[in-house]
């Protein structure tokens, strides 16, 4: 027997847990077919041990979804693969490439992977048919977000109407959705980055190796220091260095920074994230810089 | 404005905040509530150099001779357009002690409706008012949603003190106008705390204005307020989620009911019913994740063994044999309307209570309450957009229902719209219905 709370007080980290365990289990219990949106980054790794536990010793009842931008990081897909083999579910993947080869969307050159991703979800969520996709999109990471729900309603072609959400009172979510439509639900909306470097500590698990501190050949480009790949090469000017570094947040290999760090071990991040002077989109995310209102533009199209 | 690194988030470093507490902010448009919020994100550096230099920026190309820390808070475009807050907003910083979410409600239109969505889950409730205007409708009103809403703390900021020099008798008047106010409503505890926010006077750290106020900052009483002792131990209420079945080899028998608890103290061995069935058993185990833990409390989510191969599904409740909610089809609850087609008598919609779907048929609208004076408007028949009233429902299933003085989990409801899916009423059971 373990857990005993003298005092009857449930840490912070712990009424956390609860209430996104609470939501994993009321969307398995109301929607026909949800899916669990995993890319192997630290939110959805999170996420994935939350689902474990919310229907153990069951098996998770629903399968994963990775949008495969084809420039995704071999160490991220690799802890994708440890996770999702270890918990024995079903994993779907949709290929940016593929969806450009059928013709699903179009690549015009200019609009990157990223935004890519977009159309590529909104056909395999059609395509599946799912009614809920869980994301691991968190409030703290920016402002549109901040506004979000837990259940944010997608309309029939996966845009987010902010100006038309439904209130969401005490833990009574709604999910009443009509045919064509779905739910994006967000179980760790109230977490911060802090809570899930702390939750991944206490946990121990599994996260990519790319977010302890490496030696990484790197460029400097719009600020950021670019990890040197298939998808970035050095143009006139611009000069390739040896440094210590992380990430602090992985997406595609052409739109992520590293940071200089030499942050090894899960502590010595949460250390380094509690002095931090900037958020993990703003040092890393060259995507997010587009315009002031970059991802809440992105998102009523259907970004997670 | 520069950001520097406070001594709280220095202290931060490697420890995580041992708990956690939800406060929702009230307060007219220009009380300062964006400046406090601003404030206390600043001091607790919870406000990043590209977060702030993007708000500087755009303070300047709006021509504004400040940094309008606004900009922080006002997430969508729309916003920022009209210079309003439309929409509940969550922020979050964090001390040593303590992680705190606010639930940042607008203060202007459509301030029930987000007032009610904020203080729902809220443990905190706070009131900002200009200490040069005193109390106006708006605090009064933001008090009455509080408590109705069973927010069991509130804390009265009386703000911009330095307009008024820091006079003592400013702040007296207003502290003793509210608290004969509160007598009439349902405030178990109330703070009354002298502040600039502009200036960070009495918000993290004590002002040398106020050598007359002996009361805590306002950072202090957030960090210290006890709110553990706001939940329910005594009455076990445990909504069945989700059967968990894994009928896999090696978890053959296994049958689990996952939930969170609303109330008491589960442990093993306790003798229980399961309701509406009526059907007695006792507690074989009680599961978090891979461990059998020794007792269950608000708010785990855990999943409960009984002994017996009773008949349970999601819906139903596990409760202690001689302290069991009342199975009702008949609902008296207090109606806080959120949309703009109002809600009339005869009314069908859709309701969902803890982990149960019906639907409910409006009896009758007994009354209206005018949150400004609390008067009880008898002759009006509907409720429209941002209203409140006390009304009637008939639902096709028994709900298991505690008073939501009580249990603010059992004792609270959903109504949906059911052609088009809103949610468009929230609702609050009353005593004995």
């Amino acid at each position: 027997m373990t857990h005993t709370h003298a005092d009857y007080q449930l840490s912070q980290l712990d009424q956390l847990e609860a209430e996104s365990i609470h939501i994993f289990r009321e969307v398995a219990a109301e929607f026909e077919k949800p899916v669990l949106m995993f890319s192997g980054g630290k939110d959805s790794i999170v996420m994935m041990r939350l689902a474990e536990k919310a229907f153990f010793p069951a098996k998770i009842p629903f399968p994963v979804l990775q949008v495969d931008t084809g420039l995704d990081f071999d160490e991220v897909l690799a802890t994708r693969d440890n996770w999702v083999n270890r918990l024995g579910v079903r994993m779907i993947v949709a290929s940016v490439d593929d969806a450009i080869a059928r013709g699903v969307i179009v690549d015009d050159g200019k609009t990157s992977r990223n935004r890519l991703q977009i159309g590529t979800l909104l056909n395999a969520i059609e395509e599946e048919g799912f009614t809920a996709a869980f994301g691991g999109g968190r409030r703290d990471e920016e402002k549109a977000r901040a506004k979000e729900r837990v259940y944010s309603h997608r309309d029939e072609f996966g845009q987010w109407d902010p100006k038309m959400q439904r209130p969401e009172l005490w833990s009574l979510y709604n999910g009443r959705i009509h045919p064509g439509e779905h739910m994006r639900i967000f179980p760790i909306s109230n977490w911060t980055e802090l809570d899930v470097w702390h939750y991944i500590d206490r946990e121990g698990i599994e996260i990519p190796s790319i977010y302890f501190a490496h030696e990484r050949q790197v460029i400097k480009r719009d600020g950021m220091w670019l990890s040197l790949s298939d998808a970035v090469q050095p143009k006139e000017g611009e000069t390739v260095e040896t440094k210590m570094v992380r990430f602090r947040t992985v997406g595609d290999k052409s739109q992520t920074g590293c940071v200089e760090s030499e942050a090894k071990t899960t502590q010595e991040i949460i250390d380094e994230i509690a002095i931090a002077r900037v958020t993990e989109r703003g040092a890393t995310r060259g995507d997010d810089r587009f315009s002031e209102a970059a991802m809440e533009d992105r998102k009523k199209e259907g970004y997670f | 404005m520069s950001p520097e690194i406070s001594p709280v988030a220095e202290k931060h470093q490697g420890r995580a905040p041992m708990d956690l507490l939800r406060f929702a902010t009230a307060g007219s448009v220009d009380d300062g509530k964006s400046t406090l919020i601003g404030r206390l994100l600043l001091d607790s550096k919870s406000i990043f150099e590209d977060q702030l230099e993007s708000v500087e920026s755009t303070s300047k190309s709006k021509g504004y001779d400040y940094t309008d820390l606004a900009l922080l808070t006002d997430g969508l475009r729309s916003e920022r357009e009209q210079g309003i807050t439309i929409d509940v907003a969550y922020r979050y910083f964090a001390t040593p002690s303590r992680k705190f979410i606010i639930a940042d409600t607008p203060g202007h239109i459509q301030y029930t409706r987000n007032m009610v969505t904020g203080a729902s889950t809220a443990d905190l409730g706070l009131v900002l008012v200009d200490a040069r205007q005193g109390l106006t409708e708006q605090s009064r009103r933001h008090a009455v949603l509080l408590s109705l809403l069973r927010v069991p703390h509130l804390v009265l900021a009386v703000n911009k003190m330095d307009l008024v020099d820091w006079d003592e008798a400013v702040y007296e008047r207003i502290h003793a106008e509210f608290t004969a106010f509160a007598t009439k409503l349902n405030i178990p505890d109330l703070e009354v705390i002298p502040i600039s926010a502009l200036n960070g006077d009495n918000v993290v750290n004590r002002s040398e204005n106020t050598p007359w106020y002996h009361g805590p900052t306002l950072m202090h009483h957030l960090e210290h307020v006890h709110v553990a002792s706001d939940r329910d131990l005594v009455d076990v209420r445990f909504p069945v989620q989700y059967v968990v079945r894994p009928k896999s080899d090696a978890h053959h028998d296994y049958r689990g009911y996952a939930g969170q608890v609303a109330g008491g103290i589960l442990k093993p061995g306790d003798e229980v019913v399961v309701l509406p069935s009526g059907m007695t058993s006792k507690i074989a185990g009680i599961d978090l994740f891979d461990k059998e833990i020794d007792q269950a409390f608000p708010p785990m989510s855990v999943t409960v063994r009984l002994e017996d191969d009773v008949d349970v599904s999601r819906g139903d409740m596990i409760a202690r044999i001689n302290n069991a909610p009342k199975p009702s089809q008949d609902i008296d609850a207090m109606i806080c309307w959120m949309t703009t087609e109002p809600l009339k008598p005869r009314q069908k919609l859709a309701i969902k209570h803890t982990t149960r779907s019906a639907r409910a048929l409006v009896k009758d609208i007994q009354y209206r309450l005018d949150v400004n004076t609390l008067h009880r408007d008898q002759d009006t028949k509907e409720l429209g957009l941002n209203e409140i009233g006390r009304v009637q429902l008939r639902t096709t299933v028994p709900l298991l229902c505690d008073p939501y003085s009580k249990n603010r989990t059992t004792g609270s409801f959903i109504l949906i719209d059911e052609a088009t899916g809103v949610t468009v009423g929230a609702g609050m059971i009353n005593q004995g219905s």
